[in-house]
């Protein structure tokens, strides 16, 4: 009934181990001591010489809800172009496919789950669940298979809150309201984008920075931040408050997001797809690398921590919550569309395809700085590889991410092939850095689950939830975090040499502090005279994503 | 059919009868169907499902004759094995009937269009070519200052609209109720939009065949181009040019139009004429669109079908892949080209399109049946027999439906996976 995992080399930075020879035994699901007696070891596997780390987090990507659905909906023609476009890119910027590669930016729920566990991913969150939609999020993800999965929260643009805010009630209130929305959608985390802005969009106004006043509720981001900052702390949940800066992808941008690190008063922050929120004003173009400051901020500031967001040249869609800044960006689409949309006196929208260009000046620059960043900043405990799904680029792009960060020479040559305008304007060859091992896994398990606060995942101390992969040790990083020679999901051996002999089910990773109901007494009436749906009905319960023994809800304790 | 409730009277519901999915009501009575906060829709609804019907309704047939579910299951599953191209049509159900639909469709190789579709796929059309800038019920509620409605009345569809969005004075921000104007709307029609104390909206033309060339007139003025005419589609250009003024003087103007309304050919050309008015005018003030779905279940079954192929209906699956053509993949060319259909109806009785294919029917136990089709399986009805999930028509709300009533029918997706059981 055990199985044992025999002689792998263990990458696992929780628990301080670089490389070393370990075996590690299986037992319902977890991971347990060496068992007494040999003879219940029922199943071997020799991992000799191979690279075994946890399943890999990612902790931020769209995989569910509104956004990404309507991306789908508008962008019918990707799925047939996409993989001949994949077909016709130069190296080194293409990356390995799998044969079940769909290198598509919006791949459908199975297949989101398919192509994270075919590349040694178990867990990934949707950083961006509008409450009021957060249902939708929970259908999508609950039909997502392999991998667990969660959500963070978007306040801050909620007239609700901002109503409180406004009203300067008392940081109980807002704790208890934070909370409850907490429970209500089944999140593990909170997250804010562009503090204000979204709101401040319905009333007209076109741009919020950190000090600037919502005209109606005239208060500013930087409250918000720091009452949602504080509310996060105070509840006592691991996960900080996940912030998309104000003015996304603005030139000049880096000192609202240095600003933004200020405003955190030192408690924990996390400063969401940095590399979007990096971007200083010199040279001609007057859009230039502010890496260097960001990384410089991000080294000093120890309570911060950030995930970069990286782009890679192609075709993809950008989704994001950020309604006010997209209706900015819709010029810039490519294909020229975009939708943008108010939504329900909580949230907003905007979807916009992009194809980024490695011969375009800001969208290489763009490149550069986010590997400028991964580079600069010194403990991989506190940044983490993202490409904000599908935003930068596809989630299944990481390895070839991977390779960037690993491989100096690799990177070097892609950099090589960039628009030289953009090349001038970039350090990136300076940097010699190149990422252990270990330092992914820092990245891309034991640093993510601490971050999020899930208690049994990103690990492999006893007690741990056995989900695990394992990889040749391969020169070409990419291929070899492309394809992992097992998985395991809960202790089951998933996926062999990169394909998938098992279909499971994860869970969905919640966090639930604790609060005063109370508090609802004051959301009824609220929910009765200015919402259109009921509060009751807002509330997600258990049950639902249950969805007939599917689906599952763990509570992480914090 | 015995009404055999599920908890005692009153019970809030939600109903699925339009796009509002209100979920305010309270079931009162069902002999007769008494309904707080019910509306014309939503009584003839539920009196439609609680009506006392034949026992004989709730039986499947096969060919007209009454057997056993069992056997209509194996003979559904015979015709869809026999068929190489099935066109699976109506889809008159909610989030977990497509769900299981969805699977069944990719193992048999079928086509997928709604009933509503020839209207849902010009807004989906108009959405790819430029995409639009919408918003959703609680944001007019609180924001709406104007509501411009062109081609639709909009309370004969959603009847609750201006009573919940427009005439409650219940709002965030303190504003008056807004001004509702008409556009292109038979005046016959128009006293939906007569507020409680009696002031009647604004009508601007009768005629919906001239919504075309007024919206292009009103884009025009809205950008200060002059016209060389009096009028267009018989409005005098004064009476657009007013109308362009209040746009771009107005906060927060709701445009809405129905696809469904629209009777000319190439309606997705004048909706995306609307999207480039709304676009103008967000250059200098907010406003943002709102189109209105026709209803069984349409925008449930195009997000989840997008979720799961990757693509809104139309579409199909060859092999396990998911394709798309919202022109090729209608009903009405598919049945020239597939050979059996499979129509699926829960929310309504309704009849599948006359066809010689052999055909399933799953739906409603009191559906009529125009003509006997091979296998008919009678199932439940969401939100009255069984719960589940719908989309509001804005997407962005997906509510609980519930289960009202213990009764002896299957749900959809019951029926279904156990049709994709004997496939395997």
């Amino acid at each position: 009934m055990i199985t044992l995992l025999k002689n792998g080399k263990i990458y696992d930075p929780a628990h301080n181990k670089d490389g070393v020879v370990e075996d590690i035994y299986i037992y319902q699901g977890r991971i347990v001591p060496k068992p007494l007696d040999q003879a219940k070891v029922t199943q071997t596997y020799d991992l000799t010489g191979k690279v075994v780390m946890a399943g890999a987090i990612d902790m931020h990507s769209h995989i569910g809800g509104g956004k990404v659905n309507i991306a789908r909906m508008m962008l019918p023609e990707y799925q047939q172009k996409q993989m001949q476009e994949i077909k016709n890119l130069s190296e080194p910027e293409a990356h390995i496919c799998t044969p079940y590669c769909s290198h598509h930016a919006t791949p459908t729920a199975t297949d989101t789950g398919f192509r994270y566990i075919e590349m040694g991913y178990t867990a990934a969150f949707e950083p961006a669940i509008s409450p009021i939609n957060a249902r939708q999020a929970h259908l999508e993800m609950g039909d997502t298979p392999m991998i667990d999965k969660g959500g963070y929260a978007m306040l801050g643009n909620d007239d609700y809150f901002l109503r409180m805010l406004a009203a300067k009630k008392d940081q109980k209130a807002i704790n208890d309201y934070v909370a409850w929305i907490l429970h209500a959608t089944q999140a593990i985390g909170i997250k804010v984008v562009n503090p204000g802005g979204i709101s401040a969009f319905k009333f007209n106004q076109r741009r919020l920075n950190l000090d600037e006043n919502h005209q109606h509720y005239q208060v500013s981001p930087r409250e918000v931040l720091q009452s949602l900052s504080r509310a996060v702390h105070e509840l006592g949940i691991a996960k900080p408050l996940h912030v998309h800066c104000n003015n996304l992808g603005a030139a000049g941008n880096f000192e609202t997001t240095l600003n933004t690190m200020g405003a955190s008063n030192g408690l924990p922050m996390h400063l969401t797809h940095i590399q979007f929120h990096s971007y200083g004003t010199e040279g001609d173009k007057k859009f230039s690398s502010a890496a260097a400051q960001i990384a410089e901020a991000l080294n000093k500031n120890k309570n911060i921590t950030a995930d970069v967001g990286q782009i890679l040249f192609n075709q993809t869609v950008t989704a994001s919550g950020d309604s006010m800044m997209q209706h900015l960006n819709a010029k810039h689409a490519n294909p020229k569309k975009s939708v943008i949309m108010d939504i329900e006196c909580d949230a907003g929208c905007g979807v916009l395809p992009f194809k980024y260009r490695d011969q375009n000046y800001v969208n290489a620059l763009q490149w550069a700085i986010g590997l400028e960043i991964f580079l600069s900043v010194e403990d991989p405990w506190r940044i983490f590889l993202t490409t904000d799904h599908p935003n930068g680029a596809p989630f299944t792009s990481y390895p070839h991410l991977i390779r960037l960060l690993m491989d100096k020479t690799f990177r070097n040559e892609a950099f090589a092939k960039l628009n030289l305008d953009a090349q001038s304007m970039s350090n990136l060859t300076s940097l010699n850095r190149e990422y252990s091992l270990y330092e992914i896994a820092i990245m891309t398990r034991a640093g993510a689950s601490k971050l999020i606060g899930l208690n049994d995942r990103g690990h492999l101390g006893v007690g741990a939830n056995a989900d695990i992969t394992v990889y040749t040790d391969q020169e070409n990083r990419e291929a070899m975090f492309a394809k992992p020679d097992y998985v395991f999901k809960n202790g089951e051996l998933v996926v062999k040499n990169g394909t998938i002999v098992k279909v499971v089910w994860g869970a969905t990773h919640t966090a639930k502090p604790a609060f005063d109901i109370g508090v609802e007494k004051d959301l009824k009436d609220y929910f009765d005279r200015y919402q259109t749906i009921g509060l009751d009905n807002f509330k997600i319960s258990d049950a639902e994503i249950f969805d007939d023994g599917r689906g599952s809800v763990v509570v992480n304790k914090n | 059919m015995k009404n055999n409730l599920n908890s005692p009277l009153p019970i809030s519901v939600t109903c699925p009868a339009c796009g509002m999915l209100c979920d305010d009501l309270s079931l009162n009575d069902i002999t007769p169907v008494s309904i707080k906060n019910g509306c014309a829709k939503s009584i003839a609804f539920f009196e439609q499902s609680f009506k006392s019907s034949k026992e004989s309704a709730c039986t499947p047939s096969l060919s007209g004759k009454p057997t056993d579910l069992n056997t209509a299951i194996k003979a559904a599953a015979e015709i869809l094995a026999k068929s190489q191209a099935p066109l699976f049509a109506g889809l008159g159900t909610e989030v977990q009937g497509m769900r299981a639909i969805m699977r069944l469709a990719e193992k048999s190789n079928a086509t997928l269009d709604h009933m509503h579709s020839e209207s849902t796929v010009r807004n989906t059309l108009t959405m790819q070519n430029g995409g639009w800038l919408t918003t959703t019920l609680s944001e007019i509620k609180n924001r709406a200052d104007v509501i411009l409605a062109i081609g639709t009345d909009i309370g004969s569809s959603h009847p609750r609209f201006f009573e919940k969005l427009v005439w409650d004075s219940a709002n965030l921000f303190s504003k008056p109720s807004p001004e509702v104007i008409y556009l292109g709307v038979p005046e016959e029609k128009a006293k939906s939009g007569t507020s409680p104390n009696g002031k009647p909206a604004s009508v601007i033309g009768n005629d919906p065949s001239k919504v075309p060339e007024i919206i292009n007139a009103l884009n025009a003025l809205l950008i200060n181009k002059k016209i060389n005419t009096e009028t267009i589609g018989s409005i005098s250009v004064a009476t657009l040019q007013a109308l362009v003024e209040k746009l771009k003087t107005a906060r927060y103007a709701v445009i809405v139009w129905s696809a469904s309304s629209f009777k000319f050919s190439h309606a997705e050309l004048t909706i995306q004429s609307i999207v480039q008015l709304i676009n103008q005018l967000n250059e200098t003030t907010r406003a943002a669109g709102l189109p209105l779905n026709s209803g069984d279940g349409d925008s449930s079954v195009n997000n989840t079908s997008a979720w799961l192929s990757g693509y809104p209906t139309r579409n199909r699956f060859v092999n396990g892949k998911p394709e798309y053509d919202n022109h090729h993949f209608s009903t009405q060319k598919q049945l020239q080209n597939s050979d059996a259909l499979l129509w699926i109806s829960t929310f309504n009785p309704l009849s599948p399109p006359q066809t010689t294919l052999p055909s399933i029917v799953i739906g409603h136990p009191d559906t009529k049946l125009d003509s006997t089709p091979d296998v008919f399986i009678p199932v439940g009805i969401p939100g009255v027999d069984h719960a589940g999930t719908m989309f509001r028509m804005d997407s962005s709300i997906t509510l609980p439906l519930k289960k009202l009533r213990n009764i002896e029918l299957p749900n959809l997706s019951e029926v279904i996976n156990r049709i994709e059981a004997e496939l395997a």
